[in-house]
């Protein structure tokens, strides 16, 4: 659908502004892009492609390759149940397919309200608290299948405010004032640091 | 010594609430480790870090010093990338570090940054990490407002911007040379070797140190403190403290930082202040000891100490810190069949072995879980295991470009052979009950098409 909006194009060249090759912020500008939208949309990944000055088919090749980013709309909160091992063990699958039968839909699947997208997914780096699952990438430890339960009745009763959309994933940014900046560090451009040339290394003896 | 006496180098601010702040940070001797290494010249910071022998705790275990020693000499700019993309499975440690204590990992990378000559560092943060994006950020933002980072460290002549980078989902990327390249902006390929450290050529082809969080935290301690300080605690060649995540079937599910290279794996399972022991009173039966690429150890194994020697002679490795706990109620045709099935699902695909015999794997067990197995499959199995990585000897034979491939043969391997017996009863049984209840539907419309559907 939509191209970046005005404020994202500023925020997108200041991301840019911060890597030695512009394509680097390819990533992070799929996840503006992502933000925008709640997916990815074509007319976004050409977008990108004029920003960072690469085909629109090499934003596609990087943007199909993570699992992040969804091409087509997703549910408002994607929710993440972890049947990797260390959760396998404690109940992970039985905890989707507990979560399959409260939403009505099987992994993968988006419920009819675009409420929920429900996915299987491998370990999210929480397995001492299995069996765990994610919200929009937040997370809900060592959760019951009632817990499960009251966590979707919240969602549903918009009582969990700490959860954005799916698409926003940190609330916070990293911001570089340009007076205290070192800038980056371009290839060709770049000679021996500073505080390294003028603290050599005594000569070696012999 | 009590195996509890070690101090706690890296999860020390653990217990205040207000662990990732910049104030906390400073009362509890922040950044000094910095000033301690601005003191002194880059190369006697680089010697201090040899003398701590520093392994990296990514998971092959690699002497940091050294490594950093491995950048070409007059060969400029050079990077430093940090390796935030946890996802193995089992391992839990990089993320509650960035959580909990974002300014020691910030302080870590400028003190490599200062030692290595790296004239920009990027913190790659695994994308399905939110919380720990946000706490860095904030981080960043204030220790660039503090003069930590950026032009003028400290008012010296040090400068270097560290700019923090999201992932987007893919274990693969995990891999130092996929880290490159998708730091790139590019698919999260392996690079092909050599050159074998992207020291050599990484980043834009430049000088480029990877090193895992957990690494990093370690220097701010060890320029304070000394490297000799950390080097006398631990054993063998793993020194100082390490981080291990206890999951699966004990009653006291944690993550620990213990003393490297003297503590034991029995401890960690049983002792009441860690592990706990086995839940409900069951038997161990397996454990991981290092993340889903790790061959599974058993009871036998309980004595050896966490030291990196040790555990390779042993016949596996510690890899990431991660020990998952399989008690003697755990299904281990399902259980193969799990981690299996995440091999095949994270395989970039660049090689044939790894590509097809990670998803023949998956194939076959999944038919011998659903009661189909023929007679032939677990030599069938072992076959493709051993296409994958010929011999399936330890450490792994590699027909691949990054281990990956071979990482899903050891635990299939381990479990084939230890519980043949299991897999066995399984084959040629015909059907098996199905277990799952299908309820949903197996088509699930957009929500636009419903939409649609429901107009019409
Ligand atoms: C498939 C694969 C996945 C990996 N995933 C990670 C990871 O998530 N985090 C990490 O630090 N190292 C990971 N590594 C190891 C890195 O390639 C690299 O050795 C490490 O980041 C170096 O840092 P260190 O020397 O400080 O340990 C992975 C390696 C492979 C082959
Ligand atoms: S071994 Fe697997 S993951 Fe690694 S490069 Fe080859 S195909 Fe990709
Ligand atoms: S296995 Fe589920 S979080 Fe690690």
């Amino acid at each position: 659908m939509a191209r970046l909006t005005p404020e994202n194009i500023e925020l997108a060249r200041e991301i840019i502004g911060r890597y030695p090759r512009p394509k680097s912020a390819l990533i992070p500008l799929l996840h503006v892009a992502q933000e925008q939208d709640g997916y990815v949309a074509a007319d976004a990944m050409e977008h990108l492609a004029e920003l960072v000055g690469v085909t629109p088919a090499e934003v596609l090749g990087t943007c199909s390759f993570y699992e992040m980013f969804k091409r087509e709309p997703v549910g408002r909160y994607v929710v993440n149940v972890c049947t990797n091992i260390a959760c396998l063990v404690l109940g992970g699958e039985e905890l989707l397919h507990h979560a399959e039968q409260t939403l009505g839909v099987k992994a993968g699947g988006t419920t009819a309200d675009g409420l929920f997208t429900l996915e299987d997914v491998e370990c999210i780096a929480a397995c001492t608290e299995a069996p765990c699952l994610q919200v929009n990438y937040r997370y809900e430890h060592r959760i019951s299948h009632e817990g499960f339960d009251a966590l979707i009745e919240d969602l549903r009763e918009g009582r969990r405010a700490d959860i954005p959309p799916h698409g926003t994933l940190a609330r916070v940014r990293q911001r570089v004032p340009a007076a205290s900046a070192a800038g980056p560090a371009r290839p060709g451009e770049c000679g021996e640091p500073v505080w390294v040339f003028a603290r050599p290394a005594p000569p070696k003896d012999g | 010594m009590a195996i509890t006496d070690a101090p706690k180098i890296i999860t020390s601010r653990f217990e205040y609430d207000d662990s990732h702040t910049l104030a906390r940070y400073q009362d509890t001797q922040g950044y000094d480790g910095l000033r301690a290494a601005l003191d002194r010249r880059p190369d006697e910071v680089l010697e201090e870090v040899k003398t701590a022998s520093l392994l990296g705790r990514g998971g092959a275990g690699f002497p940091a010093g050294v490594k950093w020693g491995f950048c070409p000499p007059g060969v400029w700019p050079r990077y430093l990338v940090v390796n935030g993309d946890e996802s193995e499975p089992g391992t839990y440690k990089d993320r509650i570090l960035m959580e909990r204590d974002p300014h020691q990992l910030i302080e870590g990378v400028l003190i490599a940054c200062y030692a290595i000559g790296c004239a920009q560092a990027f913190l790659y943060v695994r994308g399905e990490m939110a919380v720990a994006q946000e706490r860095i950020a904030e981080a960043l933002n204030e220790a660039y407002a503090g003069g930590y980072v950026g032009k003028g460290i400290l008012g010296t002549d040090f400068s270097v911007d560290i700019v923090l980078h999201w992932g987007a989902g893919a274990y693969i990327v995990g891999e130092e040379t996929a880290l490159i390249e998708s730091l790139e902006g590019n698919r999260g390929l392996p690079r092909l070797k050599p050159p074998f450290f992207p020291a050599a050529k990484g980043l834009y082809l430049q000088p480029t140190v990877v090193n895992n969080v957990e690494t990093l935290a370690n220097l701010p301690w060890i320029l304070r403190e000394g490297g000799a300080a950390f080097a006398a605690l631990g054993a063998e060649s793993s020194k100082g403290t390490r981080m291990f995540a206890v999951s699966g079937h004990v009653k006291n599910p944690g993550v620990f930082e213990v003393e490297f290279g003297v503590t034991t794996f029995r401890d960690l399972l049983y002792a009441p202040v860690y592990g706990g022991g086995i839940r409900d009173g069951n038997q161990l039966k397996a454990f991981i000891p290092g993340g889903a690429s790790a061959p599974w150890f058993y009871e036998e194994h309980l004595d050896l100490p966490l030291e990196k020697g040790a555990v390779d002679k042993a016949g596996s490795m510690l890899g990431s810190g991660a020990i998952v706990v399989m008690d003697d109620t755990t299904d281990m045709v399902r259980a193969a069949l799990r981690v299996v099935r995440f091999f095949a699902r994270e395989s970039c695909g660049k090689c044939t072995p790894c590509r097809e015999g990670t998803s023949w794997l998956e194939k076959i067990l999944e038919r011998i879980l659903d009661g189909h197995g023929r007679r032939s499959d677990l030599d069938l199995l072992l076959d493709v295991c051993d296409n994958i990585s010929p011999g399936i000897a330890w450490p792994p034979k590699q027909t691949t470009i990054c281990p990956l491939g071979p990482s899903a043969v050891s635990p299939i391997a381990s479990a084939v052979t230890r519980f043949r017996d299991e897999f066995e009863a399984r084959l040629g049984g015909g059907p098996v009950p199905v277990t799952v209840d299908m309820a949903g539907l197996a088509y699930v419309p957009s929500p636009s098409r419903a939409a649609e559907e429901v107009a019409s």
